[in-house]
């Protein structure tokens, strides 16, 4: 088990080498750098300055290694736009887009597990049938324009709940999160119903393709042939044997979620991580743009090393083949 | 077991059809026979004969589209094709036990092999924890298995699959049932395995006094094993009787065509023997006696269906207008 | 064990009437009422676009036909000149209606073209991938997994911080992001396929590879590729959508109903719902017809799914 640890986790950071490279030659090499790094209202004497500065002057490998050597010490640069430190306005953004991103998941294991399950197990019901019909609802639909569709509905027409920005937070370790108040959920309620819409579709046809294939197999037939009550067999046999690729995708979707709450909080004017990329792109405030792909980078590599691991840990199979093999 | 000594298992005219978009399918078709108490019963077919579904029916383990339309299923006096849902989930896993023919899809391979045991003799009684593992660990003791403590801790892909099979054995027979059905509980394993399975279930049985139906398309192994056979032809019986009547002088011109077509009995060189066609498709069957098509002793009166006939007062029958 | 008697259901397709490939796919499909219901509204969306500047009351891009007078005007008002703005107008005053069967045509053509490239291109990759095998194939394959592990918004946004912005450079962002399931769905087909021996016939007859690559691989590999090419459209169209909302996609010279929808956003929350209400309606129906055409697609060519 250890071993397969520190394999995948070698693997992860040769990922990451890998993306941080594509990073930089994406903004380094394509396109002018001197025009994507220094702010284009510099005079010439700044511009001369900074390029030194900047060891724009020197070879690219050379200027790889500085920009890691950089990246390794926390610094990605300064924001054309608000003067500091490109990194540090992540950070400071970073809360509330993981709460939003959370409380999504939330939702979506919440509603989208017994949903599926109760589709997998009456297919043929009219229950079975309208959640399905549901669920290509919810991946049709693009997130934007539910979104739009909930402003509309629920702010503008019946006035209960709040359209933009996030609510009121409470300091934990120094960490603000806005859950622990009545006015933070308030506002949180739409952007993350919103953001979980594609996962708890997502989760439910997950789910009921399980549940479906599950009830098909003969360990079923075997334990309804024990005489075991359909409780049992559902909840024990067939749960335990869905959940185990259902982890793994409620892991792997969370760094989606992330990725897609750029457009919810772009909806919802939620200040986290994504509204600040989608301004940064659309002011040309390059050095945070890079920033952001880096740290969404490197969160999207460890999810994915956490969740393989998970689910070495999880399947029996695989955890005890591993530690005799 | 049967109070009087008379039959453990009585099946009369069971008919299990599905109802499919395609068609009805008759899987089983008028299918009658009787086990006593600590007896083997073959019942043998081929691959679409029905022999399955009978097992299945008999678990009460048919499923939409199929149903049990006709027929009766008495075991100890109980007959099972009036009880409800849960009456019959009682029933199962208790007084009438089932084994399957591949041990690792039917052993839940994310679960401990306790957790398996102990859950099917929970199901039908109250039972601490630890008498109930107990309980687990002496059927593993009695189906041969070695350390059953460790074995108890495991998980099904760490076992062999003859060893999974005998967990499987040791389910069936931890709640003491009636009957046991096997439904080719030894076509997926390696050769002397098998051998060895038919040697202990042979041994439980006659131990236990429990009553085996098993399930196969091997006459060799019925040879070896059984009392009693009955040979399935398209979901229905053609013929039947002791194992020595049927497989030394069989009558049904189907039986006569299976025995010959083992590569044992042809001379060698000489040219394997093969029952002519296909079998039939259980959605379209031709009227009167479903071996027709093939057989080299059809007539005319073969149109209409034939029904079982006793040759001989031990119970010999066949269901054929010109039996050999 | 046979499948009659595996499974405690139904028994097998053998048991069914002979039918021509075609006419079992076609009854299937028509066997769905959804599906045929999805089938209709694909075919008039498309129809609608195709068609727009002959049915559309005006031309809403040509500045001499609306009147900034008529701007804002709530569904049904009626226009000076006559007729009715049957879902009323933006802030330029241009009809929905009109504004809406443009927007289509752009979205479906940006849509169909990304995927229609991406298709080429995953499609070339796949087959090259499982037919020539080795470290090609592994190099091919990682680069396929690395970006399938990443979300298409997140990718298409990169792309565009390093490209820039443009109708073609979205195009390219909207390739880019779906090469890869082409690519793999191809592939894995294809590796089924390639052991098959019909393929071993056709090296040992020592066809030329080209031959045996598109007239036995290729279609064989067919049925999953039209069902995720199907599934793709839909998705592309979103995407773009996604992206012109966000002021990151198409420019404002082809306003697809992504932009459409942009547009509308500020006047929400002040009540004029319908700017952006109906191109979003627009782009619903269109996504969701063309999902329920690929479910049906998908389940009626899975063999395993033939009972």
């Amino acid at each position: 088990m250890l071993v397969y640890v520190i394999r995948r986790s070698l693997q992860s950071v040769v990922v990451l080498l890998v993306m941080s490279v594509l990073v930089f030659v994406g903004v380094y090499a394509v396109g002018n750098p001197i025009d994507i790094l220094i702010n284009p209202q510099a005079d010439q004497q700044d511009r001369e300055r900074a390029i030194a500065a900047l060891g724009l002057d020197k070879s690219l490998p050379e200027q790889y290694l500085s920009f890691l050597s950089g990246a390794l010490h926390g610094d990605l640069g300064k924001s054309f736009v608000h003067a500091t430190s490109a990194l540090g306005l992540i950070l400071e953004r970073m809360p509330a887009t993981l709460e939003l991103a959370f409380a999504a998941m939330l939702i979506a294991v919440v509603f989208g597990i017994p949903l599926g399950l109760w589709a997998g197990l009456k297919p043929n019901g009219i229950a079975g049938r309208s959640i399905m019909a549901g669920s290509i609802l919810g991946f049709s639909l693009p997130t934007f324009w539910v979104g739009l569709m909930l402003i509309m509905v629920f702010a503008v027409m019946l006035g209960w709940l709040p359209s933009n920005g996030r609510g009121d937070t409470v300091d934990v370790l120094g960490v603000p999160l806005s859950f622990l108040t009545v006015d933070g959920l308030r506002h949180l309620a739409l952007p993350a119903t919103n953001l979980a819409l594609f996962n708890v579709a997502l989760l439910i046809r997950l789910t009921r393709a399980g549940a479906h294939e599950a009830l098909l197999q003969d360990y079923v037939k075997f334990a309804r042939a024990k005489g075991l009550t359909n409780r049992r067999v559902i909840g024990v046999h067939v749960l335990r044997n869905i959940l185990i690729p259902i982890v793994t995708v409620v892991g792997l979707q969370f760094g989606a979620l992330i990725a897609f709450a750029i457009v919810t909080e772009s909806v919802f004017a939620w200040p986290g991580m994504g509204k600040l990329l989608i301004d940064s792109l659309n002011l040309l405030d390059r050095p945070v743009i890079v920033a952001y792909l880096l740290v969404i980078v490197t969160f999207f590599i460890v999810i994915n090393l956490v969740v393989d691991v998970l689910y070495s840990a999880l399947d029996p199979r695989v955890r005890l083949t591993d530690a005799q093999g | 077991m049967s109070a009087n000594g008379g039959p453990v298992l009585t099946v009369s005219g069971l008919r299990t059809h599905f109802f499919t978009r395609a068609g009805v399918v008759k899987a089983v078709d008028d299918v009658s026979f009787a086990v006593g108490r600590g007896e083997v019963l073959g019942l043998v077919g081929e691959s679409g004969s029905g022999k399955s579904m009978t097992g299945y029916s008999l678990m009460g383990l048919i499923d939409a589209p199929g149903r049990i339309v006709a027929g009766s299923v008495v075991l100890d006096g109980v007959e099972l094709t009036k009880l409800d849902a849960e009456a019959m989930r009682r029933v199962r896993g208790s007084r009438i036990a089932m084994i399957f023919q591949d041990p690792m899809m039917t052993l839940n391979p994310v679960l401990r092999i306790d957790v398996q045991m102990i859950e099917a003799i929970a199901a039908h009684e109250k039972i601490g924890e630890a008498a109930a593992r107990a309980r687990a660990r002496e059927a593993l003791v009695k189906v041969g298995i070695p350390s059953p403590d460790e074995r108890l801790n495991a998980y099904p892909h760490q076992f062999s699959g003859g060893m999974r099979q005998r967990v499987a054995i040791a389910i069936a027979l931890l709640n003491k049932p009636s009957v046991i059905i096997a439904d080719e509980p030894t076509t997926a394993l390696d050769v002397t395995i098998q051998g060895q399975i038919l040697f202990e279930m042979q041994r439980l049985t006659r131990e236990t006094g429990t009553a085996l139906v098993w399930i196969t398309h091997d006459l060799s192994v019925i040879a070896g094993l059984a009392d009693r056979v009955s040979v399935m032809y398209a979901g229905r019986i053609v013929e039947e009787g002791t194992v020595v009547e049927v497989l030394a002088t069989p009558r049904h011109p189907y039986t006569r065509g299976l025995l010959d077509s083992v590569p044992s009995n042809s001379v060698r060189g000489a040219r394997l023997k093969q029952i002519p066609g296909m079998t039939p498709s259980l959605a379209h069957l031709p009227a009167g006696c479903a071996f027709r098509d093939r057989c080299a002793r059809a007539a005319a009166d073969c149109a209409a269906a034939p029904a079982m006939r006793a040759l001989t007062p031990t119970g010999h029958a066949v269901r054929c207008f010109h039996p050999l | 064990m046979s499948a009659a008697e595996g499974a405690v259901g139904a028994p097998t397709a053998a048991m069914r009437k002979a039918q021509t490939p075609f006419a079992r796919i076609v009854s299937d499909f028509v066997a769905n009422p959804v599906a045929v219901f999805g089938l209709a509204l694909l075919v008039v969306i498309v129809l609608a676009a195709i068609f727009a500047p002959l049915i559309s009351p005006q031309n809403p891009y040509d500045l001499a036909q609306i009147d900034v007078m008529d701007s804002k005007l709530p569904p049904g008002s009626k226009a000076a000149t006559g007729g009715t703005f049957w879902l009323g107008t933006d802030d330029q005053g241009r009809d929905m209606l009109s504004a809406i069967f443009y927007g289509l045509r752009i979205s479906l053509a940006v849509g169909t073209i990304a995927t229609a490239l991406a298709l080429v291109i995953g499609l070339a990759a796949g087959l090259v991938a499982a037919y020539v095998g080795g470290r090609v194939e592994s190099l091919i394959m990682r680069v396929v997994d690395i970006q399938l592990s990443f979300p298409a918004i997140l990718i298409a946004l990169i792309l565009i911080a390093v490209l820039g912005q443009g109708t073609g450079k979205v195009i390219a962002a909207l390739i880019t992001v779906q090469w890869a399931y082409y690519a793999r769905t191809v592939r894995s087909a294809a590796l089924v396929e390639k052991r098959k021996e019909y393929m071993e016939a056709a090296r040992c007859l020592a066809l030329p590879p080209s031959h045996i690559v598109f007239r036995h691989l290729l279609p064989n590999c067919l049925p999953p590729m039209i069902v995720v090419a199907t599934v793709q459209v839909a998705a592309a169209i979103a995407l773009e959508a996604t992206l012109s909302f966000l002021g990151l996609g198409l420019p404002i010279t082809e306003p697809s109903l992504g932009l459409l929808i942009a547009n509308g956003y500020q006047y929400l929350l002040s009540g004029k719902y319908w700017i952006s209400f109906f191109p979003g309606i627009a782009l619903l129906l269109t996504i969701v017809s063309i999902n329920l055409v690929a479910d049906q697609l998908r389940d009626v060519l899975n063999p395993r799914l033939q009972r």
